[in-house]
């Protein structure tokens, strides 16, 4: 505990010092180049809800193709050319369209904009520290982001188009610049970007791995922390160890792509052409993919489930329940993540004793998921439950996830993935418990941290109207889209009328697009409250608007770099103190009293 | 015309939308905030409860509405199919089980212990009896369907009978081609350098294997196989990934290049008996691409017929061996036609091309 009070007061005098020369403070150190966890944490968030915009009109885009594949839309062909000659969306820019929505969803918004907004927001002022504990690299961490997102921007606009062959990229049509106009030099920049968002994703993790570990205030043991950051901490370790497995298998097929090497290739002609290479694996590739990709699952989960359990409980004006088993299942998940990437990989011609293992421990994560569920629907029970937007954000993420994740024992199980292997069935489920599941979470924490975050509300008619939308509407497009799965329609497939087996749908895909074009608008509604909610949102006057036991409710309104004003406040008890004792809720903040019961 | 209707009234809705949430933050703060977040409260609780009834009855509206066209749930064409279907049918009663009873108790709680004045929240942290009941019971319901699943799995998976049929199947984009071993049931060996596709040799086989010489090519035409007869595909790619998806079957096998993958199964209904069955006389077997595979992979479609063992061998008797397309000078029966109406020995003497 020494170490801790020695990091303190450093940084209580980095603290004053900054005080002292607060007057320099440009716009550009301020805004830009800003070293302030909040204002990086800000910045995620905006970048992510500009590439969260254009994931989202890209799939309303490829839905108009699914729901009319008959009809003509002239105005693509004025915007897009001959990518929609005819007004028609062609082939190669379907493909594009829904592998940028893949790629840029799950990178750059549910990794980036959930991960790098609340990891960095939450974190110092959750433990009780004045910053990160490298407010620098914690910058560049935003700053390469930012080079990733220009270089993927830019690959919509090369000559070829953008990276077509799916968000996974397998080789060898990744490698292959014959196999497809995507697999040119939008592949080339696909593949830079991701390198820097890799290096991005690398110095938050470790950033917030040590800010966690090391700059707790005093008394903030770690079985004190509120759930949020054992979340965060897990989703960084998950990504630190992870990433770098998905960087050296990129290069690789930069390597196979560019200077002629067989990583990934061999026994191959294409278009007309034999290729020298032989001897490398193109299931290589998928290995080294989901050894990052499936814990890529969790980076994007936990997060939400921690923000979740957090929301629920103040909500609920009761303690979460069971906060030791929701540790534990989080940490359960950390590790059974590392343990069950195969499991996307069951019709590659695995060794079928392999795959067995897979089984078994895919369908375990069940378990701790199952722990989570359950401790979270009794916090519910026998709580005063306030409905905030946020709450009831927290609340569908819970009922998507229960319907997800049981989705999942189907695909988990390898029997059934023979026949539901890249069907819309899997679509169907990962959208409701990775996707739609941690944009709940997400939004469920913007609307709960927006005060925070800005001083004001988001407008919460505008904040109930964008849930009721949103919830019914992703059970609307998810929920039917399993049955195609189960006949079997394959994922890709943008014309689905020479079929036989699949052209039954037509009525389901056309009610799919209406109403995912009425979600995003609710969307669009939801960044318009956000933006004029920054401006003219109402003010918070209350110190502590939510009632919550939490440190970060013991900054003022607008917190300044640093955070308190004066010390850091002590922690004396765990984060959760809601009802106990007859008192709706007991700060952290506050020492134990004489007569209190010891419970917990 | 018509897109710039839409977006028009879209954002007309938008704007409506706005002004009302708004105004209703002005009321609020009129009529006392206190006072309207209780009423807002109750109208949120009561809309969850709405949602759940209707939530579950749309659920049952869906099943009735779709679950017929899951071709033929239940019944499938082949006998692992029936091994898929069976473990579906384990896992959607075990998880509809949890479904329901999960989601009731989310949404019911949530409004019965709605925000109300009289009364108190309870202080609950933790009790370790239910904690080990509720990891325990998911533990043993997971070993369940784990055990059923590996049990399918293994049958599924493991060796093919030794009088199984071999056919072999190679997707390029955006084509399957299908190879027989022909009468002495050997497919004869091939090396990728070796494919020459002006030369009749799309697949790159080895001449000079005398296996390859029987060997029946097959492209754009439906893949024959004989109904009740195991049949194993050995899976090839050319150029990218695939996959041979054929759903009716309820089987997949990725299609890698360089890496050549197998599948077995015994197909249960002929193509007549289907269109019979299903009352449909287009019904076809299809086979689709489930690996995304380039700009034409959603039109990857191949077909199979399956038949009598008479149907498929009095079409296996009009087949000509590659080879001899290959190589028309060595076809007998060009030989024939030739000595026939030349009347000389030519034919007998190897040629070289």
């Amino acid at each position: 505990m020494h170490g801790h009070a020695e990091v303190i007061t450093h940084h209580d005098v980095h603290h004053d010092e900054h005080h002292v020369h607060h007057h320099k403070e440009t716009f550009i150190t301020k805004y830009i180049f800003s070293q302030d966890h909040k204002t990086i944490g800000k910045q995620f968030l905006i970048t992510g809800i500009v590439w969260a915009i254009i994931g989202g009109l890209f799939s309303v885009l490829f839905r108009l193709q699914l729901g009319f594949p008959e009809q003509t839309f002239p105005i693509l062909e004025t915007f897009f050319g001959r990518w929609a000659a005819g007004g028609v969306i062609q082939p190669e820019f379907y493909y594009a369209l829904v592998t940028i929505h893949g790629t840029v969803l799950v990178f750059f918004v549910l990794t980036a904009g959930l991960s790098g907004t609340f990891a960095n927001l939450l974190i110092p002022l959750q433990i009780g520290a004045r910053d990160m504990a490298s407010p620098f690299l914690n910058m560049l961490s935003y700053w390469f982001f930012f080079i990733a997102s220009v270089i993927m921007f830019s690959s919509l606009f090369v000559h070829t188009g953008p990276a077509s062959g799916g968000w996974t990229v397998y080789p060898p049509l990744s490698a292959l610049h014959q196999a497809s106009k995507g697999s040119q030099i939008g592949m080339d920049l696909w593949l830079v970007s991701m390198a820097m968002f890799i290096v991005s994703s690398l110095l938050g993790g470790l950033n917030y791995i040590a800010t966690i570990l090391n700059m707790r205030t005093k008394g903030m043991s770690m079985t004190r922390m509120p759930l949020t950051m054992w979340a965060i901490l897990f989703t960084a370790v998950l990504g630190v160890l992870s990433f770098p497995v998905l960087l050296s298998g990129a290069i690789l097929l930069l390597f196979d792509r560019n200077l002629g090497t067989s990583f990934y290739l061999s026994d191959i002609y294409v278009a007309g052409q034999i290729l020298p290479n032989e001897g490398g694996s193109a299931i290589l590739f998928q290995h080294l993919f989901w050894f990052l990709g499936h814990p890529e699952v969790y980076i994007i989960l936990l997060p939400a489930m921690g923000m979740v359990s957090e929301i629920l409980s103040v909500n609920s004006r009761k303690p979460i329940f069971g906060y030791m088993a929701m540790v534990g299942s989080l940490f359960a998940i950390t590790i059974l993540a590392f343990l069950v990437w195969a499991h996307h990989m069951f019709v590659t011609g695995l060794n079928p004793f392999l795959g067995a293992f897979f089984v078994l421990l895919t369908l375990l994560i069940a378990v701790p998921s199952a722990i989570k569920v359950f401790n979270w629907l009794t916090t519910l029970w026998r709580g005063n439950i306030r409905f905030t937007p946020g709450m009831l954000f927290a609340i569908g993420f819970v009922s998507l996830f229960i319907s997800g994740g049981l989705t999942g024992l189907f695909l988990g199980n390898s029997t059934i993935d023979i026949h539901l292997h890249d069907t819309k069935f899997v679509v169907a489920h990962f959208h409701i418990v990775m996707g739609v599941a941690s944009m709940f979470g997400m939004h469920a924490g913007i609307y709960h941290w927006f005060p925070k975050m800005f001083g004001r509300y988001l407008n919460h008619t505008l904040g109930y109207i964008h849930f009721w939308i949103t919830m019914v509407g992703a059970y609307l497009i998810f929920w039917p889209m399993h049955y195609e799965g189960l006949a079997g329609v394959p994922r890709r497939y943008l014309d689905l009328r020479d079929w036989h087996a699949f052209n039954k749908f037509d009525d389901l895909n056309k009610m799919i697009t209406v109403v995912s074009i009425i979600v995003f608008a609710a969307q669009l509604m939801f960044v318009f409250n956000f933006f004029y909610s920054i401006f003219k949102g109402r003010k918070v006057r209350t110190q502590n608007p939510w009632g919550s036991n939490t440190l970060e409710w013991t900054t003022p309104i607008n917190p300044g770099h640093g955070n308190w004003p004066g010390e850091i406040p002590e922690v004396h008890r765990w984060a959760y103190d809601y009802g106990k004792d007859g008192r709706e809720f007991i700060p952290q903040t506050e020492p134990v009293g004489p007569n209190e019961s010891t419970d917990h | 015309m018509q897109t710039t209707f839409i977006i028009l009234i879209l954002l007309l809705g938008f704007l409506i939308t706005f002004q009302i949430a708004k105004a209703s933050e002005y009321v609020s703060v009129m009529r006392g905030e206190e006072k309207s977040r209780k009423q807002t409260n109750k109208i949120n609780a009561f809309l969850l409860l709405v949602f759940l009834v209707l939530g579950l009855i749309g659920v049952y509206y869906c099943n009735e509405k779709y679950g017929g066209k899951i071709l033929q749930f239940g019944s499938a064409a082949s006998d692992h199919g029936h091994d898929v279907d069976n473990m579906l049918k384990i896992t959607i009663v075990i998880t509809g089980i949890v479904f329901v009873i999960t989601q009731i108790i989310l949404f019911w709680f949530a409004y019965k212990y709605q925000e109300s004045d009289n009364r108190k929240a309870y202080f609950y942290p933790h009790n370790n009896k239910l904690e080990v009941l509720w990891t325990a019971v998911p533990a043993i319901v997971l070993t369940v369907m784990v055990g059923f699943g590996l049990y399918y799995w293994f049958r599924i998976t493991g060796e093919a009978p030794a009088n199984a049929m071999q056919v072999e199947i190679t997707g390029s984009q955006f084509k399957w081609e299908f190879r027989y071993p022909g009468k002495d049931k050997v497919l004869g060996k091939k090396y990728f350098k070796a494919i020459k596709e002006d030369e009749n040799n799309p697949l790159g086989q080895l001449w000079e294997d005398s296996t390859n010489k029987d060997d029946i090519y097959a492209t754009g035409e439906d893949l024959h196989l004989v109904v009740n007869k195991p049949v194993r595909l050995i899976i090839n790619a050319k150029d990218v990934i695939h996959d041979v998806g054929l759903s009716h079957f309820r089987l997949k096998m990725d299609a890698v290049p360089g890496t050549p993958t197998t599948m077995w199964f015994t197909p249960t209904k002929t193509t007549a008996q289907m269109k019979k069955e299903l009352d449909d006389p287009d019904f076809v077997y299809e086979i689709s691409c489930d690996q995304m595979c380039g700009a034409g992979h959603y039109k990857m479609r191949g077909t199979i017929v399956v038949e009598s063992q008479e149907e498929f061998d009095f079409w296996m008797a009009k087949q000509k061996p590659k080879f001899y397309l290959a190589h028309p000078e060595k076809d007998p029966e060009a030989m024939k036609a030739k000595a026939d109406s030349s009347n000389t020995n030519a034919a007998v003497v190897p040629q070289k091309k």
